[in-house]
């Protein structure tokens, strides 16, 4: 892949050739480190570095749309109607001007300029696709040449562009796959913690890299790697777990040990809702089981506040000595809690009108989650565990 | 009698009728009378004259010479005319022919043949002034009327430039002549309409008025022989030319004009709005009393159609008569009017020098059309500087040395106002070149002044001037290393084989090529205008195949087997929005940039009205789907233009769609665009075929089996060509990378297939193989759901129970629902999956985006 963009890109310096190509991956797969990489290289090369290779770079996420990406592009391509970094005239004099600086060049003479569309997939919802169309349209016709570089992660990709702009488009697409195993992973693993050989105290660094390797080869660490990569095969997440275990290392505690790693990665993998349920009252919990009865009972349909009222009610009723009798208007708030913490969600937007007792509701909880979170709850009281257990809602 | 709306002019016959046609019933006549009725001018024009005639844009008006004039049976004025084209009509190509330098004044001898030389008299502008001249020599000076003055050095026959013919030379030569013997006999009878307005108020207004007049005549003989500077000589004579009538309107200006004080501060002014760029005459009228603004802006009201010369003329002398008032001299004839420049020449330098700004630059203002609130303000800004102005002015004035050397400093080409203010007012008139350099009072003015003539380019073009960013030239930087040239037989093949190489002809599109070359052609030597609609789908040459047809063409047009024609395009998706094509149409037209509703006027008048000399246009509009608006107004006015009488105007519409006129045009917009339909099939396999190798023609790269076999997948999908080179494209750089290790070879049937393969491969199987081991078994659990449930959709909560399960069964530990959440996400962001916003959580409903199929396919053979 590396080889294919760099021959395509150097074509387009030397040769003066036209091209569009769309590097395609998943997130975290390396599509602009590859490109970054290409660039450089290409830096390097001598004649490539005369042509003056300019390359005015875009995200879909900056330029939200066509009108201020064109401006970005006439700023970074330095035009002569720029003035101090700002652009000015309005966008079809823009589009005009740009169009017509790019018509005038040709192969030979003028200098190539490489396109780099970040987040491809966000120019496609722009309107028309005008900037696309023009853009593709110039590296199919005899004019500046240029090289359209699309960055983007959908696989659909090509299926959003309008059939005119698909036409002009070269289709000459770049996959990135993570398609890495298991032993390479380990490898990135271990290329990630070394130190560097200009790092300045020696002795440390010979002694990290061999912590390193030992680190690797321990079990319990290439357990926690091998659960990481059976998830995700992003490199992010490795970067990220690596961070949270490296940020533990002080003075006192020179290098990573098997157990840092494990326990960022439980940090990395706990499950955020759950961690909500253990900072809940003993109230807003036996709520939530009550509503979790009521979702086993009527399979997932919505409840409201009445319904869980009453159920919460019944519990009181059989259970009167382990629970204090709140009154409604203190069960209500405990509720709107929940609602503020997210644990419950209306099903369509409160209204007015609408009495708030009766507003549906539905839990983004799931049952197994509860009883997870009711496992580690300190001081539950005993009775409220066994009507979490019990199946049936009125024992 | 035609009455225009704005300036109301009325065109009559001047004499009796020289001779008449009885069979034809058409009389000709030795002359037109032009009245304006606003300010009640009046303006004869001869046989012979030299006049400008109404064209497509505003600013230029057509230059000819007025060869006959007669009254057809219908009561028509028609005029017979004999063309001058300036430098702006010859197609830029062809300018390079000419190998120097062209001033703006210059014009050409108009010899194509094919122009309309009969035009309606009413479009006859005013009268002015064409010098024959040897190619070799110099412009002369010229010291007044720049504007209305014109040369002529070479002809044009619309394919080279000739000098011109010694009779021809002489002919012009002759109708100069004749033109001073014109001006006299005209001055028979002005008399009589200066005495028929409504100007006679006071006897001293009558007397000024009817003075000038005898007066006109000797100037001429007085000047030649009391001054002998060439500018002189000019001067006078063209105030003796122009001075048809005298203004007694101006007179009575002047009666109440302002005093010594005044004359300076009204050249100041001029000067500063000469900075400016806004030539007008009208800065006079700020500074004046109230009721001389009242008049001044009546008379200006109706500017372009007043003879201008007479305008001029007039100012002319109303200026010098300012001066004659400061120099406190009762003097009111013209000829003591020069007289006085003389003079005061001599004695009043700083006076002198505001005089001569003042009456040389004046004639240069042709069209004072200026919004008088701009004028106003630049005006008071200006004389607010008026004091150190005039010190300036001095100081210039003694460098320069009044009036011969003025018409020195006037000798360097014609561009001598220019001249002569560029060097006392951009860097000693700080504030009125602020003016100038804030870009947008000076951008408003030129949108609105028709009068930003050719005189205004050159001086705004030049360095001193900041630069705005509309004056920017759009240009990419140039490439320090020239391109290399293809080095191998492969690379060779692959320049050839890019879209953008433009092939010598088109194969297998020559029956359509042949259909549109005749539609357009047919049209062409009718004269007349129509639609025609090309549909095909992208790919099938079709913008190509026109473009074909428009260099054919423009190459016959050349030859001369066909009249010229205007070639403009636009394409939909270049424009931001479907108004905007009015914009561009314009521009391509007549180079006038505007607004879009403006544009939209303009382009309306101009494809409505009968214009002489305008060349058929034939326009192009591709992608024509996007210029659909909710009204349609933008469709309608395309295709209506075509169907007016005079509009000449053949569109060549180009979209994708077959049946858009019925599907998204109204039905009165469908029926303007007329039946005239064409559509471009997609290529078939043969014709891909024979594509590819037209353009491989002597070069030795493909194997015969392998186009071939491109050429049949490509038909097979879509018979898109562009799709069909590019592989071909691919193919060559990886039989290029492959090739290194082997010696040279050609694309084989292995290489096309890898590129085809890398171009048509689903990308999802490979994806789906590549996805961790997590996100293979929740593809896994979704399937199961969805087998479970019957129902191609469902919710996190429901595939999570799958998940949970199907891991205990792999033996793994089950993931939390936080990151069965992000594994969702992820295979959403590849759009493997299509999820909802994820607010709603474990509720989100996951759909999957290819079918059940591939992933089982995908998720089993591993």
């Amino acid at each position: 892949q590396h080889r294919h963009l760099l021959e395509l890109l150097k074509r387009t310096t030397v040769h003066g050739e036209s091209n569009s190509a769309l590097i395609i991956g998943p997130r975290g797969s390396g599509k602009t480190t590859l490109l970054n990489h290409v660039l450089k290289d290409l830096r390097e090369m001598e004649q490539v570095r005369e042509n003056l290779l300019e390359d005015p770079f875009l995200s879909g996420l900056l330029q939200t749309n066509d009108k201020v990406a064109l401006k970005e592009i006439t700023r970074q391509l330095q035009l002569e109607n720029v003035v101090g970094d700002k652009v000015f005239g309005s966008f079809a004099e823009n589009l005009a001007f740009l169009l017509e600086a790019l018509r005038k060049g040709d192969r030979s003479s003028s200098c190539p300029i490489l396109f780099v569309l970040d987040e491809f997939d966000l120019f496609v919802h722009h309107k028309n696709q005008t900037l696309l169309y023009n853009l593709f349209d110039i590296s199919q016709s005899a004019q500046t040449p240029v090289t359209v570089i699309g960055l983007t992660c959908r696989q659909d990709i090509l299926e959003l562009l309008e059939k005119r702009v698909k036409s002009r488009f070269s289709h000459r697409q770049i996959y990135l796959m993570n398609s890495f195993d298991f032993k390479q992973y380990i490898k990135i693993f271990k290329k990630q913690l070394y130190l560097p050989a200009e790092f300045p105290d020696e002795s440390f660094a010979q002694k990290w890299n061999n912590n390193v390797q030992h680190l690797s080869e321990d079990k319990t660490v290439q357990d926690v790697l091998q659960n990481l990569f059976h998830h995700t095969k992003d490199l992010r997440s490795l970067h990220l777990l690596l961070m949270l275990a490296s940020s533990a290392v002080t003075v006192h505690h020179p290098l990573l040990t098997a157990a840092d790693l494990q326990e960022a990665s439980r940090q990395h993998s706990t499950d955020s809702k759950a961690n909500i349920v253990h900072g809940l009252s003993v109230l807003e919990i036996c709520l939530i089981i009550a509503m979790k009865h009521l979702n086993e009972v009527y399979d997932g349909e919505p409840f409201n506040f009445q319904m869980v009222y009453n159920e919460f009610q019944k519990f009181i009723q059989r259970k009167a000595h382990s629970m204090y009798n709140f009154e409604k208007p203190v069960v209500m708030k405990a509720f709107e809690h929940l609602l503020q913490l997210e644990l419950v969600q209306p099903l369509e937007r409160p209204s007015a009108r609408a009495q708030r007792e009766f507003l549906l509701m539905k839990l983004l909880l799931d049952s197994s989650q509860i009883m997870d979170a009711l496992q580690v709850y300190p001081n539950c009281p005993t009775d409220v565990k066994q009507w979490a257990a019990s199946s049936l809602s009125w024992l | 009698m035609n009455t225009r709306q704005q300036s109301k002019l009325i065109y009559s016959w001047y004499g009796k009728p020289l001779n008449s046609d009885r069979k034809l019933r058409t009389s000709q006549y030795k002359g037109i009378l032009i009245t304006s009725e606003s300010s009640k001018t009046e303006t004869c024009i001869q046989l012979g004259d030299f006049i400008l005639v109404e064209g497509m844009n505003a600013d230029q008006p057509y230059v000819a010479q007025l060869v006959d004039l007669y009254e057809d049976g219908a009561q028509h004025k028609r005029a017979v005319v004999q063309w001058f084209c300036r430098l702006e009509e010859i197609p830029q190509n062809k300018r390079k022919l000419l190998k120097r330098e062209i001033p703006a004044q210059e014009v050409f001898f108009d010899q194509v043949l094919g122009y309309d030389t009969d035009i309606a008299a009413e479009t006859i502008i005013k009268s002015i002034m064409v010098l024959p001249l040897h190619l070799g020599e110099e412009l002369p000076i010229i010291t007044l009327n720049k504007e209305q003055t014109f040369y002529v050095r070479q002809s044009w026959d619309g394919k080279c430039f000739k000098v011109l013919s010694p009779d021809t030379f002489s002919k012009l030569k002759e109708a100069n002549k004749k033109r001073g013997v014109i001006t006299n006999s005209s001055k028979a009878f002005t008399p009589s309409d200066i005495l028929t307005p409504v100007k006679k108020e006071t006897e001293s207004v009558v007397r000024s008025a009817t003075k000038p007049k005898n007066a006109d005549m000797e100037i001429e003989s007085k000047h030649s022989t009391s001054k002998s500077s060439l500018a002189k000589e000019r001067h006078s004579q063209r105030v003796a030319n122009n001075d048809i009538k005298t203004p007694t309107a101006r007179k009575k200006l002047e009666l109440n004009s302002p005093t010594r004080s005044k004359a300076k501060l009204l050249g100041c002014e001029v000067l500063g709005l000469l900075d400016d760029d806004c030539d007008a005459i009208a800065p006079l009228e700020p500074s004046a009393p109230k009721r001389k603004v009242k008049f001044t802006g009546e008379i200006l009201g109706s500017p372009p159609k007043i003879p201008c010369s007479n305008d001029k003329s007039k100012q002319t002398s109303e200026t010098a008569e300012h001066c004659q008032r400061s120099s406190d001299t009762m003097r009111l004839s013209p000829y003591t009017k020069v007289k006085d420049f003389h003079e005061k020449d001599r004695n009043l330098d700083e006076e002198d020098d505001d005089i001569l700004l003042v009456g040389y630059q004046k004639p240069s203002s042709q069209m004072p059309v200026l919004t008088p609130r701009s004028r106003r303000t630049c005006a008071q800004k200006t004389s607010a500087l008026i004091a150190e102005q005039i010190s300036m002015l001095d100081q210039e004035d003694f460098s320069a040395g009044s009036d011969s050397s003025y018409s020195s400093s006037s000798e360097e080409e014609e561009d001598d106002d220019d001249d002569d203010d560029e060097p006392c007012t951009p860097e000693k008139n700080p504030k009125s070149s602020k003016i100038f350099s804030t870009p947008k009072s000076s951008r408003k003015s030129t949108l609105h002044t028709p009068a930003k003539t050719l005189k205004k380019t050159p001086s705004q073009g030049t360095p001193r001037t900041p630069r705005t960013p509309r004056n920017a030239t759009p240009e990419i930087p140039r490439r320090v290393q020239a391109a290399q040239e293809p080095a191998s037989v492969l690379e060779e093949a692959r320049l050839r084989l890019h879209v953008s190489a433009i092939p010598e002809s088109l194969p297998c599109r020559e029956e359509e090529f042949q259909d549109i070359y005749n539609f357009v052609e047919s049209k062409l030597i009718d004269g007349t205008g129509g639609c025609m609609y090309i549909s095909g789908v992208p790919g099938t040459g079709k913008t190509a195949t026109v473009h074909e047809v428009i260099r054919c063409l423009q190459q016959a047009a050349e030859n001369e087997e066909l009249p010229p024609f205007q070639f403009v395009e636009i394409n939909g998706m270049k424009l931001t929005d479907p108004h905007q094509a009015y914009v561009q149409i314009l521009e391509f037209l007549t180079g006038q940039k505007v607004t879009a509703t403006h544009a939209a006027v303009l382009l309306a008048k101009l494809f409505s009205t009968p214009g002489p000399k305008r060349k058929t246009t034939v326009l192009i509009v591709d992608e024509l789907d996007l210029l659909w608006t909710r009204k349609q107004n933008v469709m309608y006015n395309l295709f209506d233009w075509p169907t007016q009488k005079h509009s000449k105007l053949i569109i060549l519409a180009i979209a994708n769609t077959m049946d858009l006129p019925e599907r998204i045009m109204m039905n009165r917009v469908a029926s303007r665009l007329g039946l005239t339909r064409m559509s471009f099939q997609p290529y078939t396999y043969k014709q891909l075929q024979q594509i590819v190798s037209s353009r491989l023609k002597g070069v030795k790269a493909f194997e015969e089996d392998a186009v071939q076999l491109v050429s049949r997948k490509v038909a097979a999908l879509s018979g898109d060509a562009r799709r069909c080179l590019d592989i071909c494209r691919r193919a060559t750089e990886i039989c290029e990378s492959a090739r290194q290790k082997r010696a040279p070879e050609i694309v084989r049937m292995a290489h096309v297939t890898e590129a085809i393969d890398e171009m048509f491969s689903s990308p999802y199987v490979s994806a789906i193989r590549n996805a961790s081991l997590h996100e293979q078994i929740f593809l896994k659990a979704i399937l199961a759901e969805f087998r479970r449930a019957g129902v191609e959709e469902a919710t996190v909560q429901q595939i999570y129970h799958h998940y949970v399960a199907l891991c205990r069964v792999e033996g793994l530990q089950s993931p939390t629902v936080s990151e069965i959440m992000a594994i969702c996400s992820r295979l959403g962001a590849c759009r493997l999956l299509l999820v909802e916003a994820s607010n709603k959580y474990l509720h989100m409903r996951v759909r999957l985006n290819l079918s059940q199929d591939d992933v089982i396919y995908a998720l089993r053979e591993e």
